[in-house]
């Protein structure tokens, strides 16, 4: 299970196991989509698969989540999405009426993002050998010119901005998959985010990394921008925006909310000259009114995020090994 | 945050470092008994703030880093029977066994599940009658009251199918371990505050008098741990030995009485094996006569397991604070989280792994900067 939790053993799963088998030099950049040159013109090429529990949270479902999660990893490379493909698996058994409010919710998410569904497939598996439904999307986007976001790109000097409080999707979900309540009903903070980077290229076409901060949270995204680039991180964790419910559930559970995972927020390295104008861009959007900086790339420590602590003392921040697990006490 | 945030004010924090700084004269070793306040003296770089001539020594504190080897590989061997859904908190299921863990265990077709509390295998249980379900009790007087209550429900409302693999050990036997040691080099104890939520503090004066040392019981913030602090160095300048409660808003001089009822009647007080330091007598607990029907061990007849430890792991000496983490040849080499030669590396308790995740930068460790 560890393989699929978008830490450290994930990552080994795709460089040592998929990439040597399915060989290629597009696969080799290992970014959220690909970068594809055709006809003339610049591509992002991106696929997902979506096996959530329940499918229906606080906030969305497993239909939003499946549009949102592609058009995120699109935008992340600064295309505008256009086209999706979705594949659904079903199990035996489930209601079919399930399944039409899983699509409808599929369908309103792909006309907020402003995506054709365009093409699909449906298959039926066993009763037991699924978990009610499956979804997998891929989708295509044009990338505008003189765009070239990449996490090789971030460089020291560059300032890292967050779209806005994290943490929030993965306790919405734990809320609900585990029975647990947290005093207050906290909802995902899933949505599609090509409309805010849309925003943010109009003021700064030079935006050197964006990334969604999905499975394994924040700390495994700066993780993996500062393996590829070869630079280290600061964070100033009283910088960092995590709401009161996330950090009292994550306080009770053990849990870093680092490492909780978001579905409608993303992370921005630019160049310090552009910052404030990027920043302001983010705050002007509904879906990033909560802007801030959280920290800077630095020449030293390469590859390694490193928190200032709230006391004035240090930490590294590391790429998590799997899933989080909660604390005996 | 309400509740957490006023505990990490960094003002407040300042003035604290300088009241310590303040009144220290001299060197002093002071051990941090649970891995709790270890994990947050390391996460928020406490030790790095303090005056130099204050040592943090890292205690036998983490529930997961002391279960005993035995237990781990019985718990893996009954968790293998197809017949059995065996429940765990999450942090157990890395631990390492002789040669495999729960994790291992679960991808070769186990049923092993994470539970966040011990009602819920117990509800378990009583959604599937057909099956035998087993919980994972191991912990300190923290986690015992719960999973004793747990076992006196189930005999309560007559759930036969439910037992539990039980591995509870007590705090104040293993100080007096640690004060016995003609290596120990503690000279003040922070005492767990969350056990003494539960126990009170009433078995701490006379261990205090006797080893004629220091014990603070504190919390878990930042705050609360530097005021532990402050509290154990003023006692050391000024030569005293009491016991001292930093953790009022939690603490009662009794603890808790209807936890503690719940405990003498469900689990009497055994002799108990911890892992990496030995035998320590009347340190555990276990399921009393009345309820042994609900032990797993009897129930499911585990004996005749072998173990095996790893020969370069010192986290015995860890947990007694005897080395520090990164003294350990082992230490980010051959043992990492990934491949942990000891429960100390897998437990977000435990000191290894502590130092691991947030000292790199003072103990760089090749193998994890190339993997990413």
């Amino acid at each position: 299970m560890g393989h699929g939790g978008g830490g450290t053993l994930s990552a080994e799963l795709v460089e040592h196991l998929f990439a040597p088998a399915f060989g290629g030099d597009v696969l080799a950049e290992l970014g959220d989509s690909a970068h594809l040159l055709l006809g003339g013109a610049r591509l992002a090429f991106s696929t997902d698969s979506f096996v959530v529990r329940p499918l229906f949270f606080p906030g969305g479902s497993i239909g939003d989540l499946a549009v949102n999660g592609t058009v995120n990893d699109l935008a992340m490379a600064g295309a505008v999405p256009a086209y999706l493909s979705c594949g659904f698996i079903l199990e035996e058994g489930v209601e079919l009426s399930v399944v039409g409010r899983v699509a409808e919710a599929l369908g309103e998410a792909a006309r907020t993002a402003g995506v054709v569904i365009a093409t699909g497939d449906t298959k039926v598996v066993d009763a037991g050998h699924g978990d009610g439904i499956f979804i997998n999307t891929a989708g295509i986007g044009l990338i505008p010119d003189g765009v070239d976001i990449r996490p090789q790109r971030a460089a020291p000097g560059d300032v890292v901005l967050v779209s806005g409080p994290i943490g929030v999707h993965g306790v919405a979900i734990m809320s609900v998959r585990e029975g647990l309540e947290f005093g207050v009903e906290i909802q995902s903070d899933t949505a599609s985010l090509a409309g805010l980077v849309a925003d943010m290229l109009a003021v700064c076409p030079d935006i050197h990394v964006l990334r969604d901060p999905t499975r394994g949270g924040l700390a495994t995204s700066l993780n993996e921008i500062a393996s590829a680039a070869r630079v280290g991180i600061t964070l100033d964790e009283r910088a960092l925006p995590v709401p009161d419910t996330v950090a009292n559930a994550c306080a009770f559970l053990g849990l870093d909310p680092l490492y909780v995972a978001n579905e409608g927020k993303l992370v921005a390295f630019v160049a310090a000259e552009h910052a404030d104008a990027v920043l302001a861009a983010m705050r002007a959007h509904p879906l990033g009114k909560e802007s801030v900086a959280i920290g800077h790339c630095v020449p030293d420590h390469p590859g390694m995020v490193v928190a200032a602590t709230g006391l004035g003392g240090t930490r590294v921040v590391d790429m998590p090994l799997g899933e989080q697990l909660p604390r005996i006490c | 945050m309400k509740y957490l945030d006023e505990f990490s004010d960094p003002v407040l924090a300042k003035r604290l470092f300088d009241d310590i700084r303040a009144v220290t004269t001299r060197p002093w070793s002071i051990m941090e008994v649970c891995g709790g306040q270890t994990h947050s003296i390391i996460r928020h770089g406490i030790d790095q703030l303090l005056p130099e001539e204050i040592e943090l020594i890292h205690g036998p504190g983490c529930p997961v880093c002391v279960t005993p080897l035995e237990i781990i590989d019985k718990a893996l061997e009954i968790a293998s029977r197809p017949d059995v859904i065996f429940c765990s908190f999450g942090d157990m299921l890395r631990v390492p066994g002789s040669g495999r863990d729960l994790f291992k265990v679960k991808s070769e077709g186990a049923d092993v599940r994470v539970v966040y509390s011990p009602l819920d295998a117990l509800k378990i249980a009583q959604e599937n009658p057909d099956r035998q379900v087993v919980f994972f009790g191991i912990g300190f007087e923290t986690t015992a009251p719960p999973n004793a209550m747990t076992v006196y429900q189930a005999k309560k409302l007559g759930i036969a199918n439910f037992s539990l693999l039980v591995s509870h050990v007590k705090v104040p036997p293993a100080i007096d371990a640690i004060m016995n040691s003609p290596d120990c080099r503690v000279q003040a104890f922070l005492a767990a505050g969350h056990v003494c939520t539960v126990m009170g503090m009433g078995e701490y004066p006379e261990l205090a008098e006797r080893h004629r040392v220091p014990i603070v019981v504190t919390g878990f913030e930042p705050l609360d741990i530097l005021e532990g602090i402050r509290r154990a160095v003023r006692q050391l300048e000024a030569g005293q030995h009491t016991v001292e409660n930093a953790y009022p808003r939690a603490v009662q001089a009794e603890g808790s009485p209807a936890a503690r009822a719940m405990l003498s009647d469900v689990f009497e007080v055994t002799d108990r094996a911890w892992r990496g330091i030995g035998m320590i007598p009347q340190s555990g607990w276990r399921l009393s006569p009345k309820y042994r029907e609900y032990d797993a061990e009897y129930r499911f007849s585990v004996t005749g397991i072998q173990t095996e430890e790893s020969t370069v792991c010192r986290s015995g000496e860890v947990l007694q604070g005897l080395i520090k983490p990164h003294e350990c040849a082992a230490f980010g080499k051959e043992c990492t989280p990934r491949n942990p030669l000891g429960a100390t590396m897998v437990s977000s308790e435990g000191a290894c792994a502590a130092y691991y995740l947030y000292r790199r930068l003072e103990t760089p460790d090749k193998e994890a900067s190339s993997v990413g």
